[in-house]
């Protein structure tokens, strides 16, 4: 085994002994805290990045396209794997990115908010490493509980009668989809007798037709539970109030939880349930189709009515899950590649709106959130900027919030989906993938759910622009006595850099659809991911 | 030895569903233990009833995988205990946090009319 091979494990174990040893840190030594948990989180970017190229580095054709690292050493079906494909390393990059970010954030004054900020971040980051790397389903419940575990305590940080409110209620929620994650896996269990992914897919063919409704029942009530950590409507209320009342680099990195019940459902529906499944293929596909249509309804009127922004950004979340679950459900290898880089995309852009909000908030007048939609509807707003209008001539908007504006409106456009930056690129790949599905895109053959689905992405988007030039128009250009917020300069980087790499996703798309590409393909051909776990031989050699 | 275990499962699944959508903060605890182990008792279930037999192999080379119960049911239920013990420990500090914090054990931290 190639020394490259260990890397596979270091996501999970280099913020393992990371957060372990800031336990020992003293609470007051925040530089040094600081530093060891910078230290590790760029370099877990860099393993991602090397890992990212492993997986990539694998020409398409080959027989395996996954690499397997057995973590005790024992053959694959009888003891826990990790399985590096082009996903997982997708996931983990990204993850890794939004951590950095979020942490440099976090260093202005978050992490000294309250005890053992650095130690959870660094586990939150262990469970989200484990989850995309397991090939195990039950060790993949192990990590979603670190993951879950370390979330509890970080949506907690800075306490407060709110946080501690809805941290009840999303402890209660998490805890109760972890029982159902349970029952599934053990009926799972109980009928195919393993837990090993690859192994699973490799024995559903030759289940017995009771067994089969069995399994059927398991995977859906494991179903049920990733549909409550993605929050598909109407499994998804919990999330709004949570992550409105989470720290900002808290709400930040916390967008990419949902993405992992995403990343799980897309992973085990085409692995279990592609073509090869028998009669179980493309089991949940309409569940999960009419279920991101109904999330993406619910979560745009959602955007449209939000008073504050944090809730704004709830439901933005809201809309990217219930799009990517919907494109899940489609399970078209074009579809499910534009929906990876609009995931990729769209968690940048919401990430980046978290942090934004906290500095946007300093900009305003208090009570301007709850103002906004009710002055318009009401029309206050005429009379007042008539009377101010000679008076605000010639004021030079202050420095910090010209920057903060242009990020607004940048992260406006990305939410929207609008042509320069990379939300565009998203939708638009999305979309011709999905208006493609038979043939060359004859309007006559494409379902009427196809599109419904098109119209309400295009329509959310719609929605998710005029929501935030609302609140934009209010806080950038009428407030009636501007306020010039105190932001320092490691607040604005990350979001800065959020944006940035947005923007580079446009500059590369051809390299990152190739790449997207490439990623569907594989998902699309369970063989060559169960013949990397179970067939021993390795990755990169050419079919016989 | 099916019917008092899918009964006792029954008996604790039903009485947990109904305290965890009680609005006390107390029930809903004592719902989600409840919860937590009916699913336990499923999960050593699904390895297959049987009594009088070991999960791991003798040493008399008797190794036929019919004589012995599934250990691995067991070692998920272990698993499953100990996480579950601990994030209930961890709902119990937010518990009393709430109570503290909004004067009520109500879930929604204030009585509803």
């Amino acid at each position: 085994m190639a020394w490259s091979q260990h890397l596979i494990i270091v996501p999970i174990l280099l913020p393992m002994i990371a957060g372990a040893a800031l336990l020992l840190i003293d609470e007051t030594s925040h530089a040094l805290k600081a530093l060891v948990s910078l230290a590790s989180t760029i370099l877990l970017l860099v393993a991602g990045m090397v890992l990212m190229r492993m997986a990539a580095d694998v020409p398409d054709g080959s027989e395996a396209l996954s690499f397997s690292y057995a973590v005790a050493n024992w053959p694959a079906p009888f003891a826990i794997v990790l399985v590096l494909d082009r996903l997982s390393a997708l996931m983990l990059v990204l993850t890794a990115i939004l951590g950095l970010a979020a942490l440099t954030f976090s260093l202005a004054r978050w992490h000294r908010a309250g005890p053992h900020f650095h130690s959870l971040f660094q586990f939150l980051l262990m469970g989200l490493g484990g989850a995309f790397l397991t090939g195990d389903l039950f060790n993949l419940f192990v990590f979603f509980e670190v993951t879950l575990a370390a979330s509890y305590g970080l949506l907690l940080h800075g306490s407060g009668v709110f946080r501690v409110r809805s941290g009840l209620h999303y402890i209660s929620i998490n805890l109760a989809a972890s029982l159902l994650f349970l029952v599934g896996v053990s009926l799972i269990y109980g009928v195919t007798g393993t837990l090993n992914m690859a192994d699973l897919a490799d024995r559903l063919p030759g289940l017995a037709d009771d067994d089969r409704v069995l399994f059927q029942a398991g995977a859906a009530i494991l179903g049920i539970a990733f549909l409550v950590k993605a929050a598909m409507w109407p499994l998804g209320f919990w999330l709004t109030p949570a992550y409105m009342a989470a720290a900002a680099p808290v709400g930040a990195i916390f967008v990419i939880l949902t993405k992992v019940g995403v990343y799980v459902l897309l992973r085990l529906t085409l692995l279990l349930f592609g073509s090869p499944a028998g009669e179980l293929t493309g089991f949940g596909g309409v569940a999960l189709l009419w279920g991101g249509i109904a999330t993406i309804v619910f979560a745009t009127a959602g955007v449209l009515a939000s008073q504050a922004l944090g809730r704004l950004a709830g439901y933005s979340v809201l809309i990217s899950a219930g799009t990517l679950l919907a494109a899940v459900g489609m399970g078209d290898a074009s579809v499910v590649s534009g929906a990876l880089f609009y995931l990729v995309s769209s968690t940048l852009s919401t990430a980046a709106l978290f942090l934004l909000i906290e500095l946007v908030e300093r900009a305003r007048e208090p009570g301007a959130d709850l103002l906004a939609v009710t002055m318009e509807a009401y029309g206050e707003e005429g009379e007042e900027s008539e009377e101010r209008e000679d008076e605000e001539v010639g004021v030079v908007m202050p420095g910090a919030l010209a920057v903060l504006g242009v990020a607004f409106g940048c992260i406006a456009l990305l939410l929207a989906g609008m042509p320069p930056l990379s939300g565009f690129v998203a939708k638009f790949a999305m979309l011709t993938g999905m208006l493609n599905l038979d043939g060359m895109g004859d309007p006559s053959e494409i379902p009427g759910r196809t599109w419904l689905l098109v119209a309400l992405v295009i329509l959310s988007g719609l929605a998710a622009l005029i929501a935030m030039m609302r609140t934009g128009i209010r806080t950038f250009w009428a407030p009636l006595q501007p306020v010039l917020p105190r932001v320092l300069v490691v607040e604005v980087a990350p979001i800065l850099v959020l944006i940035g790499l947005c923007l580079a996703m446009t500059v590369g798309a051809g390299t990152i659809v190739s790449y997207t590409d490439a990623t569907a393909r594989s998902l699309h051909d369970p063989a060559s991911y169960i013949r990397g776990v179970l067939g021993g031989s390795a990755p990169g050699q050419a079919p016989p | 030895m099916e019917l008092t275990l899918a009964l006792a499962i029954g008996v604790l699944t039903g009485s947990g569903v109904w305290l965890v959508l009680r609005p006390r903060t107390y029930q809903l605890v004592i719902g989600l233990s409840l919860l937590s182990y009916a699913v336990n008792l499923f999960i050593l279930s699904m390895g297959r009833l049987r009594g009088a037999a070991a999960p791991v192999l003798g040493a008399d080379g008797n190794w036929n995988p019919a004589d012995y119960a599934d250990p691995l049911p067991q070692a998920l239920v272990l698993t499953a205990i100990v996480i579950g013990f601990a994030t209930t420990a961890l709902l119990l500090v937010v518990l009393l946090v709430a109570r503290g914090l909004t004067r009520s054990d109500h879930v929604d931290g204030r009585e509803s009319r």
